[in-house]
């Protein structure tokens, strides 16, 4: 319930705020909910927040997998660890925007391009997180693993993603917020729709109303994953912690 | 209370035996020496019969151990088995899969057996009440126990025991340790513990090799005539007795 009451005071504060500015700069919570439903009505608010959506998804879920992957591979073999390492680095510290438009430049203004570059943006973080994961491993449990035989599919799910389900849990959370974000300006730069389109279209126009009756919605959907999907599955994943004594 | 298994579900047979000879095993310390563990260590482990290895602490048994069940290759020497062997294995930890109740940890074990043997074997081992907990509700006697169970659910050709009572408190580490003394003779599993209570291996084993010198080796060998449910207090003081004087002398 605090919760709601802290938001309650955010917008309240924005009322008073955009009371006394007085200015189409800053247009009252009640202007920016108008242009939503107007935007609601035509269809065009749902399309681009499904676009904008879908693009999250897929990016998401092929850094979260190659992301995986590589952590495990390099968190369990230090040859390979050493040798992809610097380019860790170098994808690490390459600001996002300088891979948006390469891929532009060097793919073309496509989805595809727009996709691998989000997914580029995301893909050492999680490596970064797995790897922890993967040099924690307990040994024994291993051991343990190759005395009593266990096939290798018994093994991926039942000891090696256990272990792993918290880093994941926290490559999910973090990654989340930033591939929504990135979406957004590979939109912005090269995309014919998507919250990041209309965001554009909106500084154009210096419509602000347009801007966050786009913006707000999609920052709720986020919320709505955050709290449905992610939080849900930590809770899975770590239900046997919870017992414990 | 043991009534359920029976010597037909681990059937010894005719197999032939174990040959393990280690002729030298080696660790690299840290400033790069070459520092000798094991040196001219030979066995041979007959099906049916239960070995104990004693030694002191630092020993180098559960070294010797992992090079029998071939979690360690780098070593000089040869382990002979006529075919491989199941083992059931019990590390010095229970090792169990915190995030799988009791009775999952013993299926993922052994995905061949049935939920009855193993809702059985549990039993055998008063788990009867435990078989939806998750390991971390349990006493470590407790996730002991599982883990003990775990090694029988498999049926395995060779037991192994890596010091299975350790920090347990006496009450329990003696009634575990009749409990599964009458699992292994019943079953006639062969069996291998490694330990450094020299109590335990005179009430659990047939033969009794002792480990020591530096590097080690197998300084004596004792056998047991006396059957284990036949054992006297008096007879285990006595070779406990000889087993101490023995250790005496070496040190």
């Amino acid at each position: 319930m605090l919760r709601v009451l802290s938001l309650l005071i955010l917008i309240a504060i924005w009322q008073i705020i955009a009371t006394m500015a007085n200015s189409l700069l800053l247009p009252e919570p009640a202007a920016v909910l108008g242009t939503m439903v107007r935007e609601a009505r035509s269809g065009a608010l749902f399309f681009n927040l499904g676009m904008t959506l879908a693009r999250v998804v897929v990016s998401f879920g092929i850094a979260m997998l190659f992301g995986t992957l590589f952590g495990i591979a390099m968190g369990r073999n230090r040859t390979l660890d050493k040798l992809a390492d610097p380019w860790l680095v170098v994808l690490l510290n390459l600001p996002a925007l300088v891979i948006i438009v390469l891929a532009y430049i060097w793919i073309g203004l496509t989805e595809t391009a727009a996709i691998i570059a989000v997914a580029l943006n995301k893909l050492p973080n999680t490596t970064v997180t797995i790897r922890e994961g993967a040099r924690a491993l307990d040994p024994g449990l291993q051991e343990m693993a190759t005395m009593f035989a266990m096939p290798w599919q018994t093994r991926f799910r039942h000891v090696l993603l256990p272990q792993l389900a918290p880093y994941i849990a926290a490559a999910t959370r973090s990654g989340l917020s930033l591939v929504w974000k990135i979406v957004l300006v590979a939109e912005l730069l090269g995309r014919p729709n998507g919250i990041g389109f209309e965001i554009y279209t909106a500084f154009q126009l210096f419509d602000v109303k347009l801007l966050l009756a786009y913006a707000l919605p999609f920052i709720a959907i986020m919320l709505g994953i955050e709290a449905l999907v992610v939080q849900p599955f930590e809770r899975h994943v770590s239900r046997w912690r919870q017992k414990a004594a | 209370m043991l009534y359920n298994l029976s010597s037909d579900m681990f059937p010894a047979g005719d197999r032939k035996p174990l040959e393990i000879v280690v002729k030298r095993k080696a660790f690299r310390t840290s400033s790069g020496a070459l520092s000798e563990v094991l040196r001219d260590v030979s066995l041979t482990i007959e099906s049916g019969k239960v070995y104990a290895l004693v030694g002191p602490s630092g020993s180098g048994k559960t070294t010797l151990l992992r090079i029998i069940i071939g979690l360690d290759k780098d070593f000089e020497g040869s382990i002979v088995m006529p075919q491989k062997p199941r083992i059931g294995m019990v590390f010095q930890e229970p090792r169990l899969l915190p995030w799988r109740s009791v009775f999952d940890n013993l299926r993922l074990a052994a995905p061949q057996a049935g939920d009855k043997e193993i809702v059985e074997i549990a039993a055998d081992l008063g788990l009867s009440e435990h078989l939806k907990h998750f390991p971390g509700e349990l006493s470590l006697g407790l996730a002991r126990r599982v883990a003990l169970a775990r090694a029988f659910v498999v049926k395995p050709d060779l037991l192994v025991l890596d010091e299975p009572f350790v920090s347990l408190d006496i009450l329990l580490a003696e009634r575990l340790r009749d409990e599964l003394a009458t699992l292994v003779e019943r079953t006639q599993v062969t069996t291998l513990l490694v330990t450094h209570g020299i109590e335990e291996a005179v009430r659990l084993a047939d033969s009794i090799l002792l480990l020591g010198g530096r590097p080690t080796g197998i300084m004596a060998r004792i056998d047991i005539k006396t059957p284990r449910h036949a054992m006297t207090d008096a007879y285990a003081a006595e070779i406990q007795a000889q087993i101490g004087a023995i250790f005496a002398a070496a040190s």
